[in-house]
């Protein structure tokens, strides 16, 4: 009896293993490490949900080199440590040849030094800190502006929208500290007087005592940078408090649809840097896969407030696959050298790479384009 | 930063915050304070407690549509009734245990509930509509919205209504002398285990309340008790464990700490200032504030 249980366990567990090499031949696995706990789990999902759809369309045109792609989603649970042990689990555990991940700049930091010790390529989608291109890590690849080049694109908009003095308010890590250390050096080379620099803690909802030394400060523009879900409430206490500043949020983590829901009509008047625009797909470089997003989107029922996220994740997704196609096979370092020479026609624009940080450690940094949209009524307007 | 006299209309606002933030703040540490004081519970749960209540005033206003009045206090006692339900199931078979274990299980319902609202209402912040005007009302040079006062008025009526529990009723006599010998009040004919399900009912109906207030206030989203947990710790230290008129004014300090060093100082370290300041009264008075001798021991 004992010995039949344990051969039946034994036929189980071969049959398992068996299973798991079958699939591992037929599809090409990629790993994604998104947050979907915790602080930022709208905007890990809304990514991780527009990944799926593009691993969907690709699948359904054929998948690359013969093969379907088999996204693995792990949850980073919007924690530098978590990500770090996503990281290793789907290098390690998974054997995926590549990856997409990891959302905010904090996190994407932590992952990095875990690619260099498996030499595995990650594709950054989000993060827009400074440090991720500049620290000399040959395995990030990133679509994501930094916040210096959103700064740059905004320059021209500087005297059109008559900046003259410019507080900021931004969420205390690498995305917020380094989006205001940008903005306020380029608006200073622009001869914009620079008021008064707050920061708030990622996970703070009351924001009282900063904009009340903003509102004091008498500033014609407020700069903002942090997710939406705070953004939202500095909308409504901005206008509890009568701050009279323009405010313009940076960092394209500003879902003005989620805004105009949200914050009502406390979101009237804001102004948001944003990497797509599916209000008018018209006005983006390829505005037919834009379109074709939308309507995939849209068929999902997905949230209309995640658009403006969920595009990262397919721009991500076929980045990828190009640089698999272009490899000629399914391995790390091949991955790693091919997706350099990749030409991807994406919802935000074409895709391409090219080469920042130290020489002979170069990390890859698209050039994306930036867009600045406006909260009229209730409604998203060009600017 | 101009080295001039400070600007009075700032400082007028920042005071206002302080005060409406206060409020709060004491309805949070009350809560958890009088969980610790009767029950010996350090209840990691508080911040999800505050998380649901909210979430119960999204579903009865924004679900199924009912008036916004009348949601609040269903779902203050929609958080009652959990926290009734979560002493009888899992701190009655606890009574006896260490401290540590009971800790232990309180995180472990913290992650569950936590978890259990991501699941059910995903992780997209959501509002609540109020029926108040959007537009603040101004004070001279000062504003403030009329949800916020509304929320304080109410806040300082909760507080009140806590107090005339614990110390005109029958059931708040029975519950302070569990508070100060466990035992003996047995022995006088208390009963323990109705006053245990009673303190963690009304710390969590408390919480559920901040919540529910708050709620239409912030946003919704499944994380928001981590913070409100973190705050309400810091008032109970700081004003002395057990002691309610301790995280009363407690709550207040932290406010005006936390509003007048980000005003003033850096807003970067809007919450250290809080806990420098428990450090600095830990070292002067290590009970905390008001904590009273016999209170603790």
């Amino acid at each position: 009896m004992m010995s039949r249980t344990f051969k039946t366990a034994l036929a189980v567990l071969g049959a398992t293993l068996l299973a798991a090499t079958a699939s591992a031949q037929d599809t090409i696995k990629i790993g994604v490490t998104q947050p979907l706990t915790g602080a930022f789990a709208a905007s890990g999902t809304y990514v991780m949900q527009g990944a799926k759809i593009a691993e969907e369309q690709i699948n359904k045109a054929g998948g690359v080199l013969g093969k379907k792609i088999q996204l693995i989603v792990e949850d980073n649970k919007s924690n530098p440590t978590e990500a770090v042990s996503t990281a290793e689990k789907l290098i390690v555990r998974e054997k995926v040849p590549v990856m997409l991940g990891a959302w905010s700049s904090t996190l994407t930091l932590a992952v990095m030094p875990k690619l260099e010790e498996y030499k595995v390529p990650m594709l950054v989608e989000t993060s827009s800190s400074g440090k991720i291109t500049t620290s000399g890590n040959p395995y990030v690849f990133r679509i994501s502006p930094t916040s210096e080049m959103e700064a740059r694109a905004f320059t021209p908009l500087v005297k059109s929208l008559g900046i003259k003095k410019a507080d900021f308010l931004a969420t205390n890590n690498d995305f917020g500290l380094g989006a205001s250390k940008e903005f306020s050096e380029m608006l200073k080379r622009e001869n914009v007087q620079i008021g008064t620099m707050e920061v708030m803690d990622p996970k703070a909802t009351d924001f009282s005592a900063q904009l009340a030394k903003i509102k004091a400060s008498g500033s014609d523009t407020l700069f903002v940078t942090t997710a939406v879900e705070q953004i939202t409430l500095i909308l409504k206490q901005a206008k509890d408090q009568q701050v009279t500043a323009r405010i313009i949020t940076t960092g394209g983590s500003n879902s003005p649809d989620q805004l105009i829901q949200q914050a009502g009509d406390a979101a009237n008047g804001s102004s948001h840097l944003v990497f797509f625009t599916p209000w008018f797909p018209e006005a983006v470089k390829n505005p037919d896969i834009a379109r074709t997003f939308v309507a995939l989107w849209n068929e999902k029922k997905h949230h209309v407030g995640g658009l403006t996220e969920g595009f990262r994740g397919w721009d991500g997704i076929y980045t990828i696959v190009e640089g698999i196609k272009a490899a000629g096979k399914a391995e790390p370092e091949a991955i790693q050298k091919a997706l350099w020479g990749v030409k991807v026609k994406g919802i935000n624009g074409d895709i391409a790479f090219i080469k920042q940080g130290p020489a002979g450690r170069e990390s890859a940094q698209n050039v994306p384009s930036v867009y600045l949209v406006k909260i009229d009524s209730g409604k998203v307007i060009r600017q | 930063m101009r080295g001039k006299i400070p600007n009075m209309d700032q400082l007028l606002q920042h005071i206002l915050n302080a005060l409406i933030l206060g409020g709060t703040y004491a309805l949070l540490g009350i809560g958890l304070t009088l969980i610790f004081g009767i029950m010996r519970v350090v209840n990691f749960a508080h911040g999800e407690l505050y998380a649901f209540g909210a979430y119960m005033m999204y579903l009865w206003v924004m679900v199924l549509g009912a008036n916004f009045y009348l949601a609040l206090p269903l779902a203050v006692l929609l958080g009652v009734m959990l926290g009734a339900a979560m002493e009888l199931v899992l701190l009655r078979r606890l009574r006896g245990a260490d401290i540590d274990t009971t800790m232990l299980v309180m995180i472990g319902a913290w992650i569950t509930l936590q978890n259990v609202e991501q699941m059910t209402w995903s992780g997209v912040a959501k509002s609540i509509n109020t029926p108040f005007p959007s537009s603040p009302l101004v004070l001279g040079s000062v504003s403030l919205s009329w949800n916020r006062l509304f929320v304080f008025v109410v806040a300082l009526a909760l507080i009140g209504a806590t107090y005339a529990v614990i110390n005109r009723t029958k059931l708040g006599k029975a519950m302070r002398a569990t508070f100060q010998d466990r035992d003996t009040a047995a022995l006088m004919g208390v009963d323990i285990n109705w006053i245990h399900t009673a303190t963690f009912a009304l710390g969590s109906g408390l919480a559920a309340a901040a919540g529910a207030l708050l709620g239409p206030v912030f946003v919704v989203v499944p994380t928001m008790g981590d913070l409100a947990s973190l705050k309400a710790f810091a008032i109970v230290i700081l004003g002395g464990l057990g002691s309610i008129p301790g995280a009363t004014i407690g709550g207040f300090i932290l406010a005006f700490m936390e509003e007048l060093g980000a005003g003033y100082v850096s807003s970067g370290y809007r919450d250290a200032m809080g806990f420098l300041l428990i450090i600095v009264i830990l070292l002067v008075k290590p009970t905390g504030l008001f904590a009273q001798k016999e209170r603790i021991g």
